[in-house]
C-alpha cells in the first residue's frame, strides 16, 4: 500500500437509513467510495466544516475525515475499519439483500 | 411461559408511539443527533459501521414460537435476512434503517418484545440457564426469579442512571451454564442444610479492560429477600460507584477496590433498612409469577428411550449428534436438544430469518413452542421427546443446522468485531470461521473433546474471551490485525480469568498457533482429561514452549 500523503475525503452515515457515505465533488453524499472527493490538507477544514454542515440539516450523522492511501493505483480508505466500512464486511453475509443495497 | 399483560402491552404500544414521532422530528431536523441519540439508545437502536443495529432482549434467553417466527420475519423484512445471536441472549440486527425503526418497534411489541434498556447505564437483561426449568441437575426453574427481578428492574426509576451498565446472570443449576461468576451480579441458586432453597449472592464480576471473577458476599439468601437485597446492592454500588472515571465505574472496581468485606458490610447494613419493606416477595406473588413457569404436561416415557436408542443404532450421524448436542432432561422420556449456529465456515451466532421460521415451526411441533438462546450463540429445544429426536434432526438438517459439536473446538463464540462493530480493533468473525473450518472433521474436533474457544474484537470482551478455555483478543499493532491468546479460562462454576500465554500472533499465524495449542494438548493429556484440565495441570510452560519455539 502506497500512501497517498494528506489525502483525505468526508464520511458519514445517512441519517434515514445509516448507509455510509463519503462527500463527493458535487456536495452530495455518495454510497460509493469511488466518488469521494479527496482533497489534501489545506481543503481539509473546509471540506469537513461544509460536510458538518449537513449534520445541521438532518442530512448525516457521524461525519468525519478519513485518511485514504493508494492502492494498485486506485484510492482506498487506509484503514481496515474504513474499508470494511466502505466495501462491506469482510465475510460472506448469511444471505444478501434481494435488489442489492440501493433497492433498500 | 411469562406474557405481557395489558398494562405491559399498553406501555409498549405507548414507546412504540413515542418513538415513531422522535424519529419523525429527529428526519425533519427537528431534533439533533446529541438530543435524539440517547432517546434511540434507549430503545436499543444503536449506529454501528454500517447502518444503524437493534438489539432486541430476550429475556432470559427465552422465546416463543411466535417471538423467534417475529424475528425472523424483521430479518427478512427489514435487515438483510439474518440476526446474531449474542452473548448476553440477546439478537442483533445489523442492517436497520432508522425509518423503519418505529414500524419494527410495533412489529416486536405485537409478540411483547422491545430493545428497551438492552443499552445505557441502566439494569441490562438478566441472563440464565439456558436449561432453566428442563435441566435434570437443577435445583429450581430460574426463569422464575428472572421474570421477578426483569419486573423490578424494568424502568426502576432509583437504578435508570447507574454509574455504568448493569448486567445480573441466574442460575439455578449447581453447574454454572450462565457465567454467574463474570457478572455484576450473579445468583446461584442453593439448597441450605435444612432444605431451604435460597440464593447465593455473588457480586464483582466481569469481563472487559479489567476481568474478574466475583465474590460471594452472602452464601444463603432466603427467596423472599431477594428484591430487597438486590435493592440494597445497587444502592451502595449507586452510591459510591466511581462516577468520575469510565474505566472504574463498574461494580467489580468498586468490590476489588474497598474489598468485598466492606462491600458486603455496606449491603448489609442498607438491607437492614429495608429488608422488611415492600419489596419482601410473599409467597402468593412468587406462586403467581412460578405459574407463568409450570412444566408442560410431559406424556409418560412410553418407550422412549428404546426408541432413541434404537434411531442411534441405525444412524451414525444422527447418533454423533445425539452424543454431542442433546443434553439430560429432567422429565423421563424427554430430552433437550442443541441446535448448533456455529456450521464451521458460518458466522458464529447468526441465523437466516429462514432458520429462524424454521426453528419456530420444528418448536412447534416439537418442543411445545419453545426455544431458548444460549450464551454461547446457539439455540435449545427444552421440551423434545427421545421419540421426537430423530424427526427434529431430519429437520435440522433441511435447516442445515444439525452440526453435532457443542462444546467442541468449531463451537466458538465470536463477537460482531471489525466487520460490524464501531468499537472494535480487529476482525472476530473471519478468524472464528477459519478455526472452525481447519477443526470441521467431526472426528477429529470429538477426539479433542470439549473446548471453548472464545474471541473478542476488542478489549470490552463482548466475546468473553477471558473465559474461554483458550481466548483470543484482536489487538491493533500499526494498523494490522494481532490476536492475543489466553489460555486456561473458564465461565463455569469452576471460573477463572485466562492468562495471556506469550506475544500476540499475526492474524495469518492463528489458525496454526490454536492447532499448536491444541497439538501440546493432544501429546499431554491423560484418560479423560479435557484440555482445561491439562491446562490447570500443567500450567502455561508447555503450550507456551511450544507455541513460541518456531519463533
Ligand atoms: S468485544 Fe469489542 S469489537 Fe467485539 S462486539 Fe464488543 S465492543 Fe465490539
Amino acid at each position: 500500500m502506497v500512501s497517498a500523503p494528506n489525502l483525505k475525503v468526508a464520511t458519514a452515515n445517512r441519517l434515514g437509513d445509516g448507509a455510509v457515505v463519503y462527500r463527493d465533488r458535487t456536495g452530495s453524499w455518495s454510497t460509493r467510495f469511488a466518488d469521494a472527493v479527496a482533497v489534501e490538507e489545506d481543503l481539509a477544514a473546509e471540506l469537513l466544516a461544509a460536510a458538518g454542515r449537513d449534520m445541521d440539516r438532518a442530512i448525516v450523522v457521524g461525519v468525519a475525515l478519513i485518511e485514504v492511501a493508494r492502492v494498485d493505483g486506485r484510492l482506498q480508505p487506509a484503514s481496515l475499519r474504513e474499508r470494511i466500512r466502505a466495501f462491506g464486511p469482510s465475510i460472506a453475509l448469511a444471505m444478501q439483500p434481494p435488489g442489492g443495497e440501493e433497492s433498500r | 411461559m411469562y406474557r405481557y399483560d395489558e398494562f405491559d402491552h399498553a406501555f409498549l404500544a405507548e414507546r412504540v408511539g413515542q418513538f415513531r414521532s422522535q424519529v419523525a422530528r429527529r428526519l425533519r431536523g427537528e431534533i439533533a443527533e446529541d438530543e435524539f441519540k440517547p432517546l434511540r439508545l434507549m430503545n436499543g437502536l444503536y449506529l454501528q459501521l454500517h447502518a444503524y443495529m437493534l438489539r432486541v432482549a430476550i429475556p432470559y434467553g427465552t422465546l416463543s414460537s411466535a417471538q423467534l417466527r417475529r424475528l425472523g420475519e424483521v430479518a427478512r423484512r427489514y435487515d438483510r435476512g439474518y440476526g446474531h445471536f449474542t452473548t448476553r441472549q440477546n439478537i442483533q440486527f445489523n442492517w436497520i434503517r432508522l425509518q423503519d425503526a418505529p414500524d419494527i418497534m410495533a412489529a416486536l411489541a405485537e409478540v411483547g418484545m422491545h430493545g428497551i434498556q438492552t443499552s445505557g447505564n441502566c439494569i441490562r437483561n438478566v441472563t440464565a440457564d439456558q436449561y432453566a426449568g428442563v435441566a435434570a441437575d437443577e435445583i429450581e426453574d430460574a426463569r422464575i426469579w428472572c421474570e421477578i427481578i426483569r419486573q423490578w428492574s424494568t424502568l426502576h426509576p432509583e437504578f435508570s442512571f447507574l454509574p455504568r451498565k448493569f448486567k445480573i446472570a441466574l442460575t439455578g443449576a449447581p453447574a454454572d451454564r450462565a457465567a454467574v461468576k463474570v457478572h455484576d451480579i450473579g445468583l446461584a441458586m442453593r439448597r441450605a442444610a435444612g432444605g431451604a432453597i435460597g440464593f447465593e449472592v455473588i457480586v464483582g464480576g466481569g469481563l472487559g479492560r479489567t476481568p474478574m471473577v466475583g465474590k460471594t458476599i452472602r452464601d444463603f439468601l432466603p427467596k423472599e429477600d431477594l428484591l430487597s437485597y438486590l435493592e440494597a446492592i445497587m444502592r451502595v454500588y449507586n452510591r459510591y460507584g466511581r462516577r468520575d472515571n469510565l474505566y472504574k465505574s463498574r461494580i467489580k472496581i468498586l468490590v476489588h477496590e474497598i474489598g468485598a468485606e466492606a462491600f458486603a458490610a455496606e449491603v448489609e447494613a442498607e438491607w437492614r433498612e429495608i429488608r422488611d419493606g415492600a419489596l419482601r416477595l410473599p409467597r402468593a406473588t412468587i406462586a403467581a409469577i412460578a405459574a407463568h413457569f409450570a412444566p408442560p404436561d410431559y406424556e409418560p416415557a412410553g418407550g422412549d428411550a428404546a426408541v432413541l436408542a434404537a434411531d442411534r443404532l441405525a444412524n451414525a450421524d444422527f447418533d454423533l449428534w445425539v452424543r454431542a448436542n442433546v443434553v439430560a432432561h429432567r422429565a423421563p422420556g424427554h430430552a433437550i436438544a442443541n441446535v448448533s449456529l456455529k456450521k464451521p465456515g458460518a458466522i458464529p451466532g447468526d441465523a437466516s430469518a429462514t432458520q429462524m421460521e424454521g426453528i419456530a415451526d420444528l418448536a412447534e411441533r416439537y418442543s411445545r413452542g419453545e426455544i431458548r438462546v444460549a450464551h454461547e450463540q446457539n439455540l435449545v429445544l427444552p421440551h423434545v421427546r427421545m421419540r421426537d429426536l430423530h424427526a427434529l434432526w431430519r429437520g435440522l438438517i433441511a435447516l442445515d443446522l444439525a452440526d453435532a459439536n457443542l462444546n467442541l473446538v468449531s463451537d466458538i463464540i465470536a463477537c460482531p468485531g471489525l466487520d460490524y462493530c464501531s468499537l472494535a480493533n480487529a476482525r472476530s468473525i473471519p478468524v472464528a470461521q477459519r478455526i472452525a473450518r481447519r477443526f470441521a472433521d467431526l472426528k477429529q474436533a470429538h477426539d479433542i473433546g470439549e473446548l471453548k474457544l472464545n474471541i473478542s474484537g476488542c478489549i470490552n470482551a463482548c466475546g468473553h474471551h477471558h473465559v474461554g478455555h483458550i481466548g483470543l483478543l484482536g489487538v491493533d499493532k500499526n494498523g494490522e490485525e494481532f490476536y492475543q491468546i489466553t489460555l486456561g479460562g473458564s465461565g463455569a462454576e469452576d471460573a477463572a480469568i485466562g492468562a495471556i500465554v506469550g506475544p500476540a500472533v499475526a492474524s495469518e499465524k492463528v489458525v496454526d498457533a490454536i492447532e499448536n495449542i491444541i497439538g501440546t494438548y493432544l501429546a499431554e493429556r491423560r484418560a479423560g482429561e479435557r484440555f482445561l484440565d491439562t491446562y490447570r495441570r500443567l500450567g502455561a510452560k508447555p503450550f507456551k514452549e511450544r507455541l513460541y519455539a518456531t519463533h
